[in-house]
Formats: structure tokens, sequence, C-alpha cells
């Protein structure tokens, strides 16, 4: 039992993490909260991959000529992609954001939802007459 | 086995991780929340260099906590700084939804090799084959840039087109703004000349 905790707590916190983002994006009513939330759960999923290539007792895969145990350097690789892209992807969210905001004059869901209503029952009223 | 320092670092940043995560939950004010974001980035760096990844902890530190709260805050100014006080819908089943696929995840991990396992089958496959190359094949002392430029330059040449896909993505988006600025003040001074 105590073997299981030494050897996944590790694991069990990133998890932690992973659903407190998936938490703030499923119940936050403000976009850009949300995106925070995908932020958080983003850098959830690169401290899990770190932590599937850590190795006991390695040190950073550096070659410094002396004979050592390196950790995994691939996951290193696609989370250093993973990062780059994560930023591309929340700058792209934050101006769809600003887009919405321009054109509703609201960045909260209910009020998007509620505009939207509105829209279409106004739609529904000029085709009725 | 007694924790060693590098162990209570871990656990320590870890907590502070937590703790920043459950802030982020219950702040309203959007100017905090983008402070604890870059917070969270920070921490995490902190976290990825005792877990031996150095080049990922500055790439986040830079990227994460840097350029990240930076659009945040861009955004804030340009939007609306506190988010309202609106009542939450579906709260309660989010968090039973939560709570489910976090015990789903846990239960998961206990068939994965343990942390820091060497006998874990990722380190068998090709990584070894990387780690000796390195010095013989590329000639770069630094594993992850020989495997980022050389072994996995693909990957690296898919990362560019994403990003240049999102570089377009925000610029058609905020440019278009820009456009139809120019036309309405174009208008108003058209009218505003005529009365």
């Amino acid at each position: 039992m105590l073997e299981a905790i030494t050897d996944h707590y590790n694991y069990w916190l990133v998890i932690f993490l992973l659903m407190a983002g998936l938490f703030v994006t499923m119940t936050s009513g403000n976009l850009v909260k949300k995106i925070v939330g995908l932020n958080v759960f983003q850098t959830a999923v690169f401290l899990f991959y770190i932590s599937v290539g850590k190795l006991e007792g390695g040190t950073a895969p550096i070659l410094t000529g002396e004979p050592e145990q390196f950790s995994n350097p691939l996951p290193h690789v696609l989370i250093l992609t993973a990062i780059v892209v994560g930023v591309a992807t929340t700058a792209l969210g934050l101006a769809l954001v600003v887009r919405i905001r321009e054109t509703y004059g609201s960045i909260e869901e209910a009020r998007l939802q509620e505009a939207d209503r509105q829209d279409e029952l106004r739609a529904a009223a000029e085709q009725g007459r | 086995m007694a924790p060693d320092m590098v162990t209570v670092i871990d656990l320590v940043l870890l907590a502070l991780l937590c703790a920043t995560a459950i802030a982020i939950i219950l702040v309203r004010q959007l100017f905090a929340v983008a402070m604890l974001t870059g917070a969270f980035s920070m921490l995490s760096a902190g976290l990825l260099v005792t877990l031996d990844a150095v080049d990922v902890a500055f790439t986040e530190a830079a990227v994460g906590a840097g350029v990240s709260t930076v659009l945040l805050l861009g955004t804030l100014a340009l939007t609306q700084r506190r988010s309202e006080e609106t009542r939450r819908r579906g709260t309660a089943p989010a968090l039973l939804a939560v709570i489910l696929t976090g015990c789903a995840l846990v239960y998961a991990t206990t068939d994965m090799p343990g942390f820091g396992d060497p006998g874990a089958p990722g380190f068998r496959h090709v990584v070894p084959e990387y780690i000796s190359g390195s010095e013989t094949d590329i000639g770069v002392p630094n594993i992850v840039t020989s495997v980022l430029a050389s072994y996995r330059g693909y990957d690296t040449l898919g990362e560019v087109a994403v990003i240049f896909t999102a570089g377009i993505g925000v610029l058609l988006l905020l440019g278009r703004r820009r456009e139809d600025e120019i036309q309405d003040e174009a208008r108003r001074s058209d009218s505003g000349g005529e009365g």
C-alpha cells in the first residue's frame, strides 16, 4: 500500500490539477476564465508527461562526458513542442474572445445565450409578419 | 526509504500548484486570475526542473508564464476586468463528472510503472539509441536539442505549421476589426462634414 503511494503520488496530484482545470472550463461562465481553465489543464498534462519520463537517480539529458543515467529526453521534446502550440491556441482563443466582446458587448456565456435567443425571437417575429 | 530533498521540494511545489488551482476556481477578479495563471506556470517550471526537464522548464517560464500572461492581460484591457456574479449553472453535475473522471484516472495509474522506475517501457525502445547516438550521430551534447532538431525534426516542422496557422487566425480575427474601425471613422467624418 505504502509502495503504491510512493510510486504514484506524483501522478495523483497531477490528476487533481487536471480535474481542477476541467472544472473551471466546465462551470465558469466567463470566456477568459474558461481559457484559463484550459491552460491549467494543459500545464497539468505537461507535468504528467514529464513525470512519466523521470528516472530515479537520473539527471537532465545533457552529455557532460561522465557516464550518467539520464531521464527520458523524448517526452521533453514532445512537451517543448506542446507548450509553444498551447500558447498559439491560447492566443487564437483570446482573439476570438475579443471579437465576441465587440459583437455582443459581453464575454459572459449567459448574456451571449440571452442575446442569441432574442435575435431568434426577433427573426421569428419578422418572418411571421 | 527516507524522503530525500528533491522529493520534499517536489511535494511542496505540487502542494502550491494545487492551492493555486483552487484559488483560480474561487477568484472572480479576472486580473487576479491572470496573475494566478502566471504563478501557476512559474511553479510548474520549478517542478519541471526537479523532474530533470530543464529545457521544458525555461520554455514554460518564458512562454507559459511570460507570453501567456501578457496575452491574458491584453485581452482583459480590451474586454472587462471582472467576471460577473452570475449563478453558476450545473456546478453539482460538473463536480460529480470531475470526481468520477479523476477516480477513473487514479485507478488507471495503478497499472502504470512507478514514478522514476528504470524498468519502464518508455526507457527501452528508441531512447537508449537517441542517448548514445546524440554525440556520435548529431554531435550535440544536449540530447533534447538533437532529438528536437534532428531525430524528430518533422515534428518540429509540424509545430511551425500549427503556429503559422494560429498566427493567420489571430491576424484575420483582429485585423478585420481595424478595417471596420477605419470604415466607421470614414463614415463618421463624412456625416460630420455634411452636418
